[in-house]
């Protein structure tokens, strides 16, 4: 007995030990990149990204810590439980702008940025718009890397020019659409909400259609309510653009869709342009692009941005792949494999395909809202609860009901209507 | 043979770490969590303000929470009825002594050393209906060709069938669980029961009627607990094969936790769900429990 207690004394003390140096020692020459990009498309840009960097520290051991889901939605649940719990990713992706802000920067998880904005000169190349969105309080606080446009109709050329139809440009005329395309039997309007945030993604761009920019923005500050007609007659829209889409569409999820549409047995679709990088990966280049209906002129956006967070493992290589994501070099091999643009305005156009040169004329000249789904107008629990109720108006389309539940929602938000 | 007081004290110490971190890591944690869903906590950043039962009538106010809260209440009473059903009607006939026994035995037992993921993986796509104009998929293909269209269905991409697809996979999964209870249950009860039955001029069905499931109850009781409380906190499942659903067609309380915790920041409404779960399984669990260690003393 004696003998039997005086070793698992012994085993105790060399535990703590143990553990005692593991927690001290230093780990050296690692970087653990955070982001939700698995899909074709952004997989390869962040991959390039990475090639980048690995050229120029060539001894740094990247860890890529990716979580499925588009929009973030899983990735940002596990960011979450990482964060509070005090072991924070050396850096991760998130959307610039109200979930940068309000869940990260005013609750002090963050780093600013400031002097790394101004030695590497990002605040002469960036456009204001942009260096608005991720600064609070006089200080920068992530590293764009990218622009999505939110407000685009996606459609299938060859469908159109088969049967001799033209994008539409009001609702009247995608209604007229998609009449004639159900005729002959192939779906008028594609999508897979199976993540539950592609209906709320699509409804945004609507609200946009029917209350303009200025309307729209008016939501999430109180300038517009939402009990306005306006939003009673988007909700109306959405009802009956719905009545197009594919049966199956809770099977599938947003970039699964689109099989249907690169088979030519769907036409349409509302996406972001992550779509354009998803058809790259897939080799298809016979897709046709075009503003939502009723939306030309306006730039729904959103960002992709990494930051620095407090009590990060190996603040100098996070630094040094900031300064990567920011460099011209990066965001160009980026946004070529992504299918976004630049956040810098000075990187070489000619490097870019057809689609992300309009866009990056359409970002130049248009009135450029933020994107709610993604992170950029509302704080997370107002996104979430407005992505509930959409959900839930797709299988249950009460008009009425559920103009009041938005009410709702936002007054929960603590904006009064 | 009397323990000497070293013995004791050395037996109390052996238990004593195990005791420490179950009271701190379960009870200690189910406690804060029930703190927790009396706050307003809404944020990252805590907020420890006292609310009352706010958070739970908001709950039973919110439309998802009532859907969900339906959904695992039919999901529940559909699984445990099928499961059960089937596994006992597997052991009932392995227990007939077929052939290849062992064979059947594996097969039917496999799908439970799946993890639910997977299985909500396959399923999702087996269970895709297909549309006009990819015609039939999956299982829905299958009914065609065999004849059996008029059976075909949405499946769980139709709000009205929702969760009830997704009892499919989980019965699939569990039933041969279940079965494998059973046959040990039927294997334990002693041969002269039934013989001695049998010598009375009781038929086969007398026999499994009024001789072996009444013997099986507590086997019965048994596998009502552990499905319900599978059933109660089922959550790989339903992410993996269908998320929310169509208008949360799909949708159960633990998904719904989740997503207001970790996507919304309600931690405080979230915490209440899991308060709402953990009541509803000690329903179940503590008369069981309770059962268990009178008939054990």
């Amino acid at each position: 007995m004696k003998n039997f207690k005086g070793l698992s004394l012994l085993v105790s003390v060399l535990l703590v030990l143990t553990l005692g140096t593991l927690a001290f020692s230093q780990e050296k020459g690692k970087i653990e990149i955070f982001s939700w990009w698995t899909a074709g498309g952004e997989a390869e840009g962040l991959q390039a990204l990475f090639d980048i960097y690995s050229k120029l520290y060539p001894d740094i051991e990247i860890i890529n810590a990716t979580v499925a889901g588009g929009a973030g939605t899983n990735a940002k649940a596990v960011l979450k439980t990482r964060m509070l719990g005090g072991d924070p990713p050396d850096t991760f992706q998130v959307h610039a702008g109200k979930e940068l802000i309000d869940t990260w920067v005013k609750t002090e998880f963050m780093e600013p940025l400031t002097d790394l904005f101004q030695s590497e000169g990002w605040v002469d190349v960036m456009p204001k718009g942009i260096l608005d969105i991720v600064s609070y309080e006089g200080s920068y606080w992530s590293v764009p890397v990218n622009i999505h446009r939110a407000n685009v109709l996606w459609y299938n050329k060859q469908v159109f020019a088969d049967n001799g139809l033209n994008p539409p440009q009001t609702f009247a005329e995608f209604f007229e659409v998609a009449d004639k395309l159900q005729e002959k039997g192939i779906i008028p309007f594609v999508l897979g909400t199976k993540d539950g945030w592609e209906a709320g993604h699509v409804f945004e761009t609507i609200l946009i259609a029917k209350l303009g920019a200025e309307g729209y923005r008016g939501l999430w500050t109180g300038a517009t309510k939402w009990s306005d007609p306006r939003v009673t007659e988007a909700l109306e829209t959405f009802k009956k653009m719905f009545s197009y889409i594919n049966p199956d569409h809770s099977a599938f999820t947003w970039d699964e869709a689109y099989e249907y549409i690169i088979d030519g047995k769907g036409a349409m679709s509302i996406m972001g342009d992550w779509v354009a990088g998803y058809f790259f990966s897939k080799e298809y280049t016979d897709f046709g692009w075009a503003p939502v209906p009723e939306t030309a002129g306006i730039f729904d956006a959103l960002s992709d941005s990494f930051g620095l967070p407090k009590g990060c493992k190996n603040r100098d290589n996070v630094i040094n792949f900031l300064k990567v994501l920011g460099s011209k070099e990066g965001q160009e091999a980026f946004n070529l494999k992504k299918g976004s643009i630049p956040a810098r305005t000075d990187i070489n156009k000619d490097l870019f395909g057809d689609y992300q040169k309009s866009v990056m004329e359409d970002w130049q000249k248009d009135a450029i809202v933020p994107s709610v789904m993604h992170g950029a107008a509302a704080a997370e629990g107002w996104v979430t609860e407005y992505k509930d109720v959409i959900a839930l108006f797709v299988a249950r389309p009460d008009v009425e009901v559920t103009q009041k539940a938005l009410v709702q929602v936002a007054e929960r938000a603590g904006i009064a209507q | 043979m009397k323990k000497t007081r070293e013995e004791k004290i050395l037996t109390f110490l052996f238990i004593l770490p195990s005791v420490i971190l179950i009271a701190v890591f379960v009870y200690g944690f189910i406690a804060w969590t029930g703190w927790i869903s009396l706050t307003k906590w809404k944020d990252v950043i805590p907020d420890f303000t006292f609310v009352g039962f706010k958070n739970y009538i908001d709950l039973f106010q919110n439309l998802r929470f009532q859907i969900s809260f339906k959904n695992i209440l039919v999901f529940t009473v559909l699984f445990l009825v099928a499961s059960i059903a089937i596994g006992l009607l597997l052991a009932i006939l392995l227990d007939r002594k077929v052939r290849f026994e062992n064979v059947f035995r594996s097969i039917y037992l496999f799908p439970m050393a799946i993890s639910f993921i997977v299985t909500g993986v396959v399923w999702r796509w087996m269970l895709n209906p297909g549309t006009a104009i990819t015609g039939s998929l999956g299982i829905n293909m299958l009914l065609d060709k065999i004849g059996l269209g008029f059976l075909k269905s949405g499946w769980y991409t139709d709000p009205n069938v929702g969760i009830k697809a997704v009892v499919i996979p989980a019965v699939w999964q569990m039933s041969g669980y279940v079965m494998a209870m059973y046959l040990a249950g039927i294997r334990g009860i002693p041969q002269e029961l039934s013989e001695a039955a049998q010598v009375d001029g009781a038929n086969n069905w007398q026999v499994y009627r009024y001789i072996i499931l009444p013997l099986l109850q507590p086997i019965t009781l048994g596998a009502v607990i552990i499905l319900t409380h599978i059933s109660l906190k089922i959550f790989d499942l339903v992410v993996a094969m269908t998320g929310a659903g169509v208008g949360f067609s799909c949708d159960v309380p633990a998904l719904f936790m989740y997503d207001t915790t970790f996507r919304g920041n309600f931690f405080a409404q979230g915490a209440a769900i899991a308060t709402i779960l953990l009541i509803f399984v000690a329903i179940l669990i503590i008369p069981y429990l309770r059962h268990g260690l009178k008939g054990g003393s």
